[in-house]
């Protein structure tokens, strides 16, 4: 056994698989027996059967090695046996019996296989060979002398000649741990070929037997077991018991329910076989069909005309825009033919929007605005029979180098007076323009007002904080010196009472030019306004506090201060034309108050944000006022204390309103550089309302610095306005 | 806080928790019912006083909605499929098998059909709503059988739009077709009533993520019911388009032709669904035309007026019968269902390769075929004889059939053209006009002497000039609505009239008028384009015509 171990088989033409294992795997004994009397006759080491019992003289150094010979010798018995069995094996064919016998066999065979055995001819052990390789010997045998290894002086040619002429070369092989050369017997070329070939290595053994089954399928008489039947298989069972008294209990209990029959009717049938026609939805009647889907455009073709499809801007601008803000939801494309139109990848997504369209919209009865815009246009008498109104533009009175803030007419309608930033006021002739006389007083004028009693010539004007009183000397020589004698006529009193205001005469120089009284404040003057007797004055300073009107008495020269508490920034102050009323505009509202009884008769509240003038009606039943928020209101005291009427004419802020003191007429000056005239009739009758209608958009001055006509005054008999503006012009319109 | 006292609006609505709250259901229950009833939430007059003062954004519905529901049948069902669903995740949990069996074979299920009757009390009304079903069973019978909705639902979706199909085959009842980049609408008129549908083109969808599609499968399922439940009711045709002897007959045929393709049922479906055969239908029944001959003794205008309405019939009879007789060939890159419902609706024969799909009716080698439909870009063998014959032409633009230009809108040429057609010559002749089915693919005309086709040509060169100086002049009348035609007087007085207009009046007069601008200032831009387009096309052209020279 140990010899089959230790040799390793090389074949050297085939180059197949390592023996060894074939040989491990299935013993065979015959091959075995072969190969001992071979290896027994190696020509090299002369071995006979003496000298294996030499070899197996071991015996005396180890106990296990005469084991391994008495298993040798063990082993050829079995091995005898094994012959004349399998033999037997042969004659009988039974199947059973040949299992036996392999198991039998197998048995010996590990007997006899120890672990320990190994090739005594070499005693180096279990080492790789390589390390011999630089020696000259390959091992010591059992005597400790080398083993050397056989000359190999042969070169290729000999090898050649040998391979020639040696008829056996190819069985040849060498033997690693002894170096020689190994003949192999025609048994051993055999198994190795059967093995290359994947056989088996026994010839004998057949592995396409007919299998036999351990039990057969014919009933036999006998039984297999003859274990008498258990007791539990005649007794009923307890846990199934258990478990029907469960289900009966569920069943009972309603747990488990019997499976229900099949719903026999169709799932889709006439529906609609007996139709109530007067079935009205069983729901309320608010209920709001769900609207359609728009229908497709021609921009959503897949081949539209070229004018439906975007730009490159515009498709940027798509890009870019919300998708809930885009007029389409797609972008229009072109394709040459149907054949290249692709799947359009938001469809899923439309379709679930619609969904959520459905059931998450809240849905409204929407009236569509099917209005004419005509109709929405007041209808209006036409301006034609609304006729006298200024239409067009005649004269412009040039002169002033800057802003004109400011005009009067003098109350015959001869005469014009106007108030700059240039530090001046003019005269004017109003049929001619023409330039009667310029008053220089060194300082922005505010605000001029004549006059308005014709028996007296005189001009207010409010230059910083003071408030000059010019005689024009225009016109009637005698009405001039009869004015001029009025004021002289004033002797001051004995004990002259404590004035907010300091009455001065002018120089002499000043009188010269026209000037003939000037009233100073403390505080710069913002307007200056008659009373309609023309012996009292308003006059509006810029101040916080009580003293921001205060009035004067031209004829005793006289300044009182009638208000006790102040109710905000005054804007302007106006004398009603027929009552004794003061009327005085705030920054958000309008008080009337009443001089005589010294109370407040009634608060206007305009709804502005902020007042900028104001006019009263000749009668004295309505009042204008023009605000900073491009608003102009309507007043009916009569009717209420809010606006009958706001008009939103002007684009910019309003800076002057005026009434026209015969005509139906009034205007607003503004920013935007124009003037509106309206008809506003006033009817007698309490019950009519007043009648506003705007007749005329006059366009002539030229807004400069974001400043428009500035102010603006009717003439007092013909319908005629005048206009003065941030382009320091004066314009009559006629 | 007593019920009497606030007699006002807001007792008429409450929010969708409190309402919720109020069913005791969970929200994808309400919602599931909100669906199925048809309840959508009502926006409040005073928004405020509802949502007691404050201005949070808040879904309301209205009261009379909420106790609606309160006695919906519908609602005990949703509670017993929950406890049904519970169970079964704790049979399967515990791996009781015989429970799983047992609790499947009692599923509860629920029926619809009363939901349906009450929400559409007529047949009438539940057409009108035919719309949204159609383009959503279209759409689902689309998807893939495997994923995320349920396949009997995809299968069921595709068995009743097949059907309807076949319906609309037999009643001629499709009007107008529209191919878009998004799919292909059709307009068809059921009963008087028309039905808009969109068809996906035949290509698998990228499934998008942000869809809930337990909303659209309970859209779809009340729909299925609902298409379902219209296919039968007695339309004029008198049979229900798929009969089981119908569906029998398409199946033995199907047997007899081919039966190594599939199994029965899924090939006798297929063959449904390619829409070729020709059903047994019973004999359509006298009644209708009867109906048609009843004449009144009528004075003037309703001479007229019945003189208008014979001649509308006879054209859509005309119409109805524009390709009889004809036979088509699909080439394989035409979209083969779309194309099939078109001419097959318009009452033409229809085949294919047999290689494409199941269902094909004749060959290519047949001699009475009149038309073949190809889509390719390559000259295909000319056939000299054959006059009407345009492969790889560029096909006029295609245009929507459903608009319909009011005064001051822009009118492409195209369409002028098509409307000065209509007008000059008799409306039954204009094949082209009416039907945007010829002008969608290259067309090879392998007609027998049909001879009209060309002269049809012919008239069509002429007219074109027709077209031309009417375009022209409507131009020109376009141009001059746009132009200020307010005399310089009473222009001035409609400013100052314009300026008393109240605040309201005001805003709604600018808005108006804002939106007119929009309109002409689009138009223009229209106009503008198409002119610089063309304008491009001759000067490209007359360089084109210089080169060789």
């Amino acid at each position: 056994m140990a010899e089959r171990r230790g040799v390793c088989l090389v074949v050297p033409e085939q180059g197949g698989r390592p023996a060894k294992r074939g040989l491990e795997f299935e013993p065979d004994y015959q091959l075995y027996a072969s190969l001992q009397p071979f290896l027994l006759c190696d020509p090299a080491s002369s071995l006979s059967d003496s000298e294996e019992s030499v070899f197996s003289g071991l015996e005396d150094s180890g106990s296990d090695s005469s084991e391994d010979n008495n298993n040798e010798g063990e082993d050829e018995i079995s091995c005898d046996k094994g012959h004349s069995r399998t033999e037997g094996q042969a004659q009988t064919g039974s199947p059973g019996l040949r299992t036996e016998m392999a198991k039998a066999s197998s048995q010996d065979e590990y007997q006899e296989d120890s672990s320990d055995e190994e090739d005594i001819r070499n005693t180096v052990g279990n080492v790789p060979l390589e390390w011999y390789d630089d020696f000259p010997h390959v091992g010591y045998d059992l005597d400790g002398r080398r083993i050397y290894k056989p000359l190999r002086t042969r070169d290729e040619l000999d090898q050649f000649l040998d391979k020639m002429d040696d008829p056996d070369y190819w069985r040849t092989v060498q033997d690693r741990m002894t170096g020689r050369d190994l003949r192999l017997t025609d048994e051993q070329v055999a198994l190795v070929q059967r093995l290359q070939s994947g056989k088996f290595g026994d010839v004998r053994f057949s592995p396409y037997e007919p299998a036999v089954d351990f039990f057969s399928g014919d009933v036999m008489i006998h039984p297999v077991t003859n274990r008498p039947a258990d007791k539990r298989s005649f007794i009923p069972s307890l846990v199934e018991k258990e478990k029907v008294s469960r289900m009966v209990h569920a069943i009972k209990m309603g747990w488990i329910q019997p499976r229900r029959p099949r719903d026999s009717t169709p799932s889709f049938y006439d529906l609609w076989a007996q139709e109530d026609p007067n079935a009205v939805l069983g729901r309320h009647r608010m209920h709001v069909p769900a609207p359609k889907l728009a229908l497709p455009g021609h921009a959503e073709s897949y081949n539209p005309p070229p004018e439906y499809l975007l730009s490159e801007e515009e498709r940027l601008a798509w890009g870019q825009q919300e998708p809930g803000e885009r007029k389409l939801n797609f972008l229009p494309q072109k394709f040459p033919s149907l054949r290249v139109v692709p799947a359009y990848s938001r469809f899923i997504q439309e379709r679930f929007e619609r969904c959520l369209d459905l059931y998450l919209c809240p849905r409204q009865r929407k009236m569509r605005v099917n209005v004419d815009p005509e109709d929405l246009i007041p209808k209006l008498p036409r301006p034609r029979d609304l006729q006298p109104f200024p239409t067009c533009q005649t004269l412009v009175y040039r002169g002033h180098s800057d802003l004109v803030r400011c005009l009067s007419v003098s109350p015959g309608g001869q005469w014009l007076v106007s108030g700059s930033d240039d530090g001046s006021v003019r005269l004017w002739e109003v049929a001619t323009a023409r330039c009667m006389k310029t008053v220089p007083v060194g300082g922005v004028v505010r605000s001029v007002a004549w006059n308005p009693n014709p028996t007296i010539c005189l001009v207010a004007a409010a230059l910083d904080d003071t408030v000059l009183l010019l005689n024009p000397a225009l016109g009637d020589r005698l009405l001039v010196g009869s004015t001029d004698q009025l004021l002289d006529a004033f002797t001051p009193p004995e004990e002259p009472a404590l004035q907010p205001a300091q009455w001065l005469e002018a120089s002499e120089e000043e009188r010269e030019r026209g000037l003939r009284l000037r009233i100073s404040h403390s505080k710069p003057v913002t307007q200056v306004t008659w009373h309609r007797h023309g012996d009292y004055l308003a006059v509006v300073l810029a101040t916080a506090g009580h003293t921001q009107v205060l009035i004067h008495q031209l004829s005793r020269r006289r300044s009182q201060s009638p208000f006790r508490r102040s109710h905000g920034q005054v804007q302007c102050v106006a004398f009603h034309p027929n009552r004794p009323f003061l009327l005085v505009a705030s920054q958000r509202n309008v008080r009337v108050y009443h001089l005589l009884r010294q109370e407040l008769t009634k608060k206007l509240m305009p709804n502005c944000k902020w007042v900028s003038s104001m006019a009263v009606h000749p009668a004295g039943d309505n009042i204008i006022c023009g605000s900073y928020d491009s608003k102009l209101v309507w007043f009916d005291l009569d009717l209420s204390t809010k606006p009958y009427k706001v008009l939103r004419h002007h684009k910019k802020a309003l800076r002057a309103v005026a009434f026209h003191p015969r005509y139906p007429l009034f205007a607003s000056s503004s920013d935007d550089g124009t003037v509106i005239v309206c008809h506003g009739m006033v009817y007698n009758d309490l019950l009519q309302n007043p009648l506003l209608v705007p007749v005329k958009v006059l366009k002539g001055h030229t807004p400069t610095r974001d400043l428009g006509v500035l102010d603006v005054a009717f003439h007092p008999t013909q319908p005629w306005i005048f206009s003065s503006g941030a382009d320091g012009t004066i314009r009559l319109f006629t | 806080t007593g019920g009497l006292e606030k007699k006002n609006s807001a007792t008429n609505y409450i929010t969708r928790n409190k309402a919720r709250k109020k069913l005791q259901l969970s929200l994808a229950h309400f919602r599931r019912l909100c669906i199925l009833k048809g309840i959508y939430p009502h926006e409040p007059k005073h928004k405020k006083k509802v949502n007691k003062g404050s201005t949070a954004p808040r879904t309301f519905y209205l009261i009379k909605d909420i106790k609606f529901l309160l006695r919906e049948p519908i609602v005990n069902k949703f509670r017993e499929y929950k406890v049904f669903v519970r169970k079964l995740r704790k049979a399967y949990g515990k791996s009781e098998w015989n429970t799983v069996g047992r609790l499947k074979d009692n599923k509860p299920n629920q029926k619809l059909d009363h939901i349906i009757k009450e929400q559409y009390p007529t047949f009438i009304d539940a057409l009108r709503d035919l719309d949204d079903v159609l383009s959503r069973c279209f759409l689902f019978s689309t998807f893939p059988r495997t994923g995320k909705c349920h396949v009997q639902i995809i299968y069921l979706c595709h068995r009743l739009t097949v059907e309807f199909l076949h319906y609309i085959i037999a009643a001629h009842a499709l009007r107008k077709v529209f191919l878009s980049i998004k799919g292909i609408y059709c307009l068809a008129e059921v009963l008087g009533q028309p039905i808009v549908w969109i068809t996906p083109y035949a290509f698998s969808h990228d499934r998008p993520t942000d869809v809930d599609y337990r909303v659209m499968a309970t859209f779809t399922e009340f729909y299925t019911i609902l298409l379902g439940l219209c296919q039968l009711p007695p339309l004029p045709v008198a049979q229900p388009p798929l009969s089981t002897k119908a569906r029998e007959s398409a199946q033995t045929e199907v047997k007899a032709r081919e039966d190594t393709y599939a199994l029965d049922s899924e090939s006798a479906m297929e063959k449904l669904a390619a829409l070729s055969a020709i059903l047994a239908r019973v004999v359509v029944p006298a009644a209708e035309e009867e109906a048609e001959a009843d004449e009144f003794p009528a004075d003037g205008e309703m001479a007229v007026q019945e003189e208008n309405r014979r001649k509308e019939l006879l054209a859509q009879e005309k119409h109805k019968k524009l390709f009889e007789g004809l036979k088509f060939f699909l080439n394989r890159e035409v979209p083969q269902e779309a194309l099939t419902f078109i001419i097959r609706s318009f009452g033409g024969d229809m085949s294919w390769d047999k290689s494409l799909c199941i269902g094909a009716t004749y060959d290519v080698t047949d001699p009475c075929i009149t038309h073949r439909i190809v889509d390719r870009p390559g000259q295909q063998t000319p056939v000299i004889s054959r006059y009407c014959y345009f492969p790889g032409v560029q096909l006029p633009p295609h245009l929507s059939p459903f608009v319909s230009e009011k005064k001051g809108d822009y009118i492409p040429p195209e369409k002028l053209k098509l409307l000065a057609l209509k007008r000059g010559e008799d409306p039954g002749n204009l094949k082209e006009s009416e039907d945007e089915e010829d002008e969608e693919e290259e067309k090879e005309e392998d007609d027998k002497g049909d001879g009209d086709e060309e002269e049809e040509k012919d008239v069509e060169a002429g007219l074109e000039k027709n077209g031309e100086a009417h375009l022209a002049a409507l131009e020109e009348q376009r141009l001059e609505e746009k132009k200020p035609r307010v005399m310089a007087g009473t222009r001035e007085a409609k400013c100052l009239a314009i300026m008393m207009r109240k605040k309201r009046e005001r805003y709604l007069y600018q808005k108006i008028m804002f939106g007119k601008r929009r309109k002409i200032w689009e138009a223009n831009k229209l106009a503008q384009k198409r002119e610089a387009h063309d304008e491009a096309l001759r000067s490209e052209k007359k360089a084109k015509k210089a080169r060789p020279v």
